[in-house]
């Protein structure tokens, strides 16, 4: 079946080699172009032309002198950014918060699905896999007025509990140590669910017959997931991890946002809340570019680093 | 073979069974499992169960702190409140014009990308593949994308809200890739030896057996579009375009639109009223998602295999 179909596209392949130039196929292809077309045209705008855009980094840059018209400056506004003293506290929060998430992240999932995958229950198994599941649906809005409702002095739950018992009444948002981890814990609980689905795959891809030849050998059930289970997940783990780490400088914006307040601000301003402040709030618009820009490199780089370990240490790797 | 792995399988599970009841780690490791579903089920549902069961209870009973998991003092006084918010109406209708509008450029630009990279014939493929995969990598951030949008006189217009996003490249890949291994190249050469062009063939054939992947492709879309507030807060100027989740957003992390009262008494009892009301603007927020989550949920799982087995 295969090599016939091969065998009849080669075929095919070599007549039009032979009879046709180029220039005719691009002609009889016409309206594959023509259907392509508009959405080159969409990359080339909307994503290369922010590309062209980044100049403005450089740049002396005003709205009035447009992006050509602009003076070259050079490295000024690195430097300038280099030098501020919010510059320490911005990067330690950023790499801080996104380690943090990693881990949390990256953990939770996995054990969820192991448990999964190990419960004879169906019923349970896709009551507790529905139920999980479904925080990934919320909006960020939402969900941080989740958080805020849940931990609110004023008839929160966390705060009944703690009442209930004879406590004292907390103010969690308002305490900066405590920032990160409702911003991490919650990350956790709105997408251990979603993290899981791609495990559970991986696990039922696994072979019946390893499972059953190592019954019959007498493994047992903790030995099976350390010996089967964990390596037959761990190339899709070490994708996800180096796809994940080369986001480390990507913390949800739109999640750490809207959790700021004047309180908790020395914990929470990451490089991405800054970048939108100054550029967007306070119209300085070369600097910001530049804070983003300086962010993106970062965050190439510990890609390729990232790539460059796994494909030392296992046989995974991006390229 | 579908027969023979039943089989297979049901021997398996006869004799985990078995092995399952003679060792007492495997007893005990099986109690470890259950403790960790049973907190992962409940650590979920809690604070779900709270919001739900503070928004119909009575705002005093909220503000004294004796909600925990049942409504206490039932009322629906939140509720009523919203339906009659003008903000809130406007909110969802704009939302609802976004996600549909939104979606159906999305769909469209998807296909007619993901198209021609699944014919392995089409000339430009590899160039196209490349041009496309490098935005996976690098993006011009936020600041000159906002010029782009802004030179291009989108601030403030409802393209703002759905051309910058009109096509994921990821999903692009994925919705080829479905295509190619679903879809036989044989069909596309019968069709084309009867004079079936391009388009033609694309809209009798391809659609239609694309459905499953363009379903769950429209609702991966559907709910970014629903969920999103940053290009709204970027973009975005007059309230009268403003998307639910900006509307959501003031009234539950800014603490908007409560008015100042004069009198103290009344000024507590409005002050009681607006802790009600932002746990019933969580559950309509959500209602949506809410009431589509049990239809859209094997989809969405579908989409995430293709996209993690495929990509």
């Amino acid at each position: 079946m295969e090599s016939g179909i091969n065998y009849t596209q080669n075929t095919l392949k070599t007549i039009t080699r032979k009879k046709t130039s180029p220039w005719l196929v691009f002609l009889r292809q016409w309206q594959l172009y023509a259907m392509i077309l508009l959405p080159v045209v969409y990359i080339l705008i909307f994503a290369y032309g922010p590309m062209f855009g980044i100049v403005v980094a450089f740049k002396d840059f005003s709205i009035r002198r447009g992006i050509l018209g602009s003076e070259w400056i050079g490295f000024k506004y690195f430097e300038q950014f280099l030098s501020t003293p919010h510059f320490y506290n911005l990067l330690r929060n950023t790499v801080v918060l996104s380690l943090y998430s990693l881990v949390a992240g990256f953990i939770m999932p996995i054990i969820l699905a192991l448990a999964l995958n190990e419960t004879k229950n169906i019923l349970f198994k896709k009551t507790v896999q529905m139920v999980t599941f479904f925080p990934y649906f919320i909006s960020t809005v939402v969900m941080v007025g989740i958080i805020l409702q849940f931990l609110n002095s004023n008839g929160g739950f966390v705060n009944n509990v703690i009442k209930l018992l004879g406590g004292e009444t907390i103010n969690f948002m308002g305490i900066p140590s405590m920032w990160r981890h409702i911003y991490v814990w919650s990350g956790v609980w709105q997408g251990m669910g979603y993290g899981a689905v791609i495990y559970i795959a991986a696990l039922s891809g696994v072979d019946p017959e390893i499972i059953e030849s190592s019954i019959i050998d007498g493994v047992s059930r903790p030995q099976r997931v350390w010996y089967i289970d964990i390596p037959s997940i761990l190339p899709t783990v070490t994708i996800l991890l180096i796809l994940s780490i080369g986001n480390i400088m990507n913390v949800g914006f739109e999640k750490v946002y809207l959790m700021q307040n004047n309180l908790n601000l020395d914990v929470s301003e990451v490089i991405s809340t800054y970048v939108y402040k100054r550029g967007l709030v306070n119209y300085q618009y070369s600097y910001s570019t530049a804070v983003g820009l300086f962010n993106s490199v970062v965050n190439f780089i510990l890609l390729i680093i990232a790539n460059a370990v796994a494909r030392r240490v296992g046989e995974s790797s991006l390229w | 073979m579908a027969v023979n792995e039943n089989i297979i399988r049901s021997i398996n599970v006869k004799r985990r069974t078995v092995n399952y009841y003679t060792s007492i780690s495997d007893k005990l490791y099986m109690l470890l499992v259950n403790i960790i579903l049973w907190s992962a089920l409940i650590v979920v549902l809690i604070p779900i169960i709270f919001i739900l069961a503070s928004s119909f209870s009575s705002a005093e009973a909220i503000a004294a702190g004796r909600v925990f998991l049942w409504p206490v003092e039932f009322n629906t006084r939140g509720y009523q409140l919203i339906f009659k918010t003008s903000a809130i109406k406007f909110g969802f209708r704009n939302s609802v014009l976004y996600t549909g509008l939104g979606t159906i450029i999305n769909i469209i630009m998807t296909m007619l990308a993901a198209y021609p990279l699944s014919r392995k014939d089409f000339q430009g493929r590899s160039f196209v593949t490349v041009l496309f995969s490098i935005t996976m990598f690098f993006s011009g951030g936020m600041i000159p994308t906002y010029l782009l949008i802004r030179s291009l006189g989108m601030i403030d217009t409802v393209w703002a809200m759905v051309i910058p996003n009109a096509m994921a490249v990821w999903n692009v890949i994925i919705t080829r890739t479905y295509i190619q291994s679903n879809i036989p190249h044989e069909l596309y050469e019968c069709a084309s030896l009867e004079g079936c062009g391009d388009f033609y063939y694309v809209i009798r054939i391809v659609v239609p057996l694309a459905k499953p992947i363009i379903a769950v492709m429209a609702l991966l879309y559907a709910v970014g579009h629903w969920n999103s507030y940053f290009n709204a807060m970027l973009y975005l100027r007059s309230e009268k375009l403003f998307p639910l989740q900006i509307i959501l957003r003031d009234i539950l992390i800014y603490n908007m639109g409560l008015g100042s009262p004069q009198d103290v008494e009344r000024q507590m009892e409005r002050l009681y009223f607006s802790y009600l009301l932002k746990y019933s603007t969580i559950i309509v927020g959500s209602l949506p998602m809410m009431i589509l989550y049990p239809f859209v949920q094997k989809y969405f799982i579908r989409g995430i295999m293709i996209g993690a087995l495929k990509g």
